[in-house]
């Protein structure tokens, strides 16, 4: 039998009965719509996030104490690392700035306000190495941090909590009960969801050192590195000259690690992954569900539609023109589904851009694969009913009341 | 030369432990052009020997014989084949396919043989009936003697050896009834062969021959 004839019959026999072919279809539509939208959401986390990876810093790696355990977590804190690393770090070639830095939570107070943040020790280069903007005043100098002076510059996040709408600038603030003075403050970077880049103050790291954390070494060191070509060459040479700083034998593990910016967009990558596969796993519980609504409607419809089965079979029908006609309805009803889930994935996903502050990115590929997907499971889950239609005795089916 | 040559024909269904002997040695021929009546009470087996006829069924034993070709052990497909080329079915209900057009169920024989101008072979069939006006009407818009004589369209498109009617009066009141069988008559004088199952003397006695059947076996014949 022609196919298009196949799909006039299907169609014809889907319009006799909208409401339950509706309904059929309803499982595919929400298992289609909610793979293409989570992939979308997946995709507009993955972009986010890689963009913001992006912005901590260009061309950035970051030494830090300890050892490196699995998945780049630290296992130890340690106390090995020093500013005579960091000044022996600069010596590097194709190392553009260097910016040691050491960090507490302090309780910072203006007057009657309080709050409590971030203090960061650091050297002038880190605007640069972090991707700062002076927003007014100035950035921490040289002299400060040679004369160990008690100046601080404040994030956005902190400057608003304490001042407002007030200008800071000259103010005195109390951090840990030690008056600093506030000599400028930076632009907002915005909230990175894991920690907050604004929500800190910069002072220099002589004082923090000394008046304020009471240590010699150091939380890390932040590394810019001239090109991005480079930052391989640039972590081995790091890594070789830490290991002979640090005296450490061969086969012994390093007591120091180092991330750059590939690593933290390698472990995204991961994270994604694992996401999809995830996702993954619920569209395919979903498409089975709406595969099984499929299947359970089909069966109705044959078993309904017996006596026109007889009819077809008594005019010389043969069993693969009565299997072809079923699987074919059954397919149409789940790309229908399908189509319809597409639709309302890719609109769910134009409500959800306008409407929140996730972001919803949809490619081609989840929309084929939906397509796909959906027409498979009319193949599958319509092949049993389909069957058992072909099956059929004509005479039993005749007579069928 | 005989059209259809059955020899021995038995039917035996199994229901359960239960065997039930619905023909018992059924032998008759049929000659082309005639027109022929199957008579007998439910449980005579005519159902049962008009499903074997028409090739729906197959006999448990004997031979049947299809203008020369023995039919009784085809497959299924060679089954469906034959009906769709040689058979046409007129049944006591009808059998119409619902929200289709008289003209597509009358199409729909043409469409499983793939046949090219399906569509002007049915409007001709449809006018031998006399029912090309109401060609676009959908079963449930037809009265029943219409709705039978979609189904005589139907069964008569393919141009086929034989018709087997299946009490296509038993639905009908008597002036529709009398009206259709004068179809079949006029159908057989341009050459139809027909065989009509019914349990109605008065249907029987328009047919050129009466096979009485009880008890699955031949009991009697008339010309």
């Amino acid at each position: 039998m022609n196919l298009i004839i196949a799909i006039k019959i299907a169609i014809r026999s889907l319009l006799g009965n909208k409401v339950r072919s509706f309904l059929a279809t309803l499982g595919i539509i929400m298992g289609v719509a909610s793979v293409i939208l989570m992939l979308g959401l997946g995709e507009g986390a993955r972009v986010k996030v890689t963009d913001e990876i992006k912005s901590f810093g260009t061309n950035l790696l970051v030494l830090r104490p300890g050892k490196k355990g699995l998945h780049g977590v630290r296992t130890t804190e340690a106390e090995s690392l020093t500013l005579e690393d960091a000044k022996a770090i600069a010596k590097i070639p194709f190392v553009k700035n260097v910016a040691p830095q050491v960090a507490t939570m302090a309780q910072l107070k203006y007057l009657n306000k309080n709050t409590r943040s971030s203090a960061t020790g650091t050297v002038p280069s880190h605007i640069e190495v972090r991707n700062f903007e002076v927003e007014s005043g100035r950035f921490i100098a040289d002299q400060d941090v040679r004369e160990r002076r008690k100046v601080a510059v404040l994030g956005s996040k902190v400057k608003e909590d304490l001042f407002g709408a007030l200008n800071p600038l000259g103010e005195t603030i109390k951090v840990n009960g030690i008056n600093f003075q506030v000599i400028g403050t930076l632009k907002a970077k915005g909230d990175k969801g894991w920690f907050n880049p604004d929500d800190q103050i910069f002072i220099p790291i002589s004082t923090a050192m000394k008046r304020l954390l009471g240590v010699d070494y150091l939380r890390n060191i932040n590394i810019q590195v001239e090109s991005i070509e480079k930052m391989d060459m640039v972590q081995r040479a790091i890594q070789a000259l830490m290991r002979k700083r640090h005296r450490i034998p061969l086969g012994e593990e390093d007591d120091f690690y180092i991330r750059s910016q590939k690593e933290y967009l390698e472990s995204m990558a991961r994270v994604s992954r694992t996401f999809t596969f995830l996702l993954a796993g619920v569209a395919t519980v979903s498409l089975v569900v709406g595969g099984i609504g499929i299947m359970n409607i089909m069966l109705v419809t044959v078993a309904e539609r017996t006596r026109e089965i007889g009819i077809r079979k008594a005019v010389g029908g043969k069993n693969r023109d009565i299997l072809m006609q079923f699987l074919v309805e059954s397919l149409v009803v789940s790309l229908l589904g399908g189509i319809l889930g597409i639709i309302l994935g890719i609109g769910g996903g134009f409500a959800v851009n306008l409407s929140s502050k996730y972001q919803v990115i949809i490619k081609l590929a989840p929309i084929l694969l939906g397509f796909l997907f959906s027409a498979s499971v009319g193949i599958f889950f319509g092949y049993y009913p389909a069957r058992k239609a072909a099956k059929l005795n004509p005479i039993d089916a005749l007579r069928y009341e | 030369m005989n059209i259809i040559e059955v020899k021995d024909i038995e039917k035996i269904y199994r229901v359960g432990d239960h065997q039930i002997r619905a023909l018992r040695g059924v032998s008759f021929h049929m000659e082309r052009e005639q027109m022929v009546a199957v008579m007998g009470s439910s449980g005579s087996g005519k159902s049962t020997l008009m499903y074997i006829l028409g090739c729906l069924d197959r006999p448990t034993s004997g031979t049947y014989f299809l203008e020369g070709t023995d039919v009784s052990s085809l497959s299924d497909d060679q089954l469906a084949e034959i009906r769709n080329r040689k058979i046409g079915f007129v049944f006591q209900t009808f059998n119409l396919l619902p929200r289709t057009t008289a003209l597509e169920n009358v199409e729909l024989p043409l469409i499983y043989g793939g046949i090219r101008n399906s569509r002007k072979r049915a409007i001709e069939a449809l006018e031998r009936v006399g029912l090309i006006d109401r060609m676009h009407h959908l079963p449930s818009e037809l009265s029943g003697g219409e709705g039978q004589r979609v189904a005589i369209a139907r069964a008569l498109v393919v141009n086929p050896v034989i018709i087997l009617a299946d009490e296509p009066t038993g639905n009908l009141d008597t002036k529709t009834g009398s009206e259709i069988m004068g179809l079949f008559k006029e159908l057989n004088s341009q050459g139809v062969t027909v065989l009509i199952v019914t349990h109605e003397a008065h249907i029987a006695q328009e047919c050129q021959r009466i096979i009485h059947l009880r008890d699955g076996q031949i009991v009697g014949e008339k010309t």
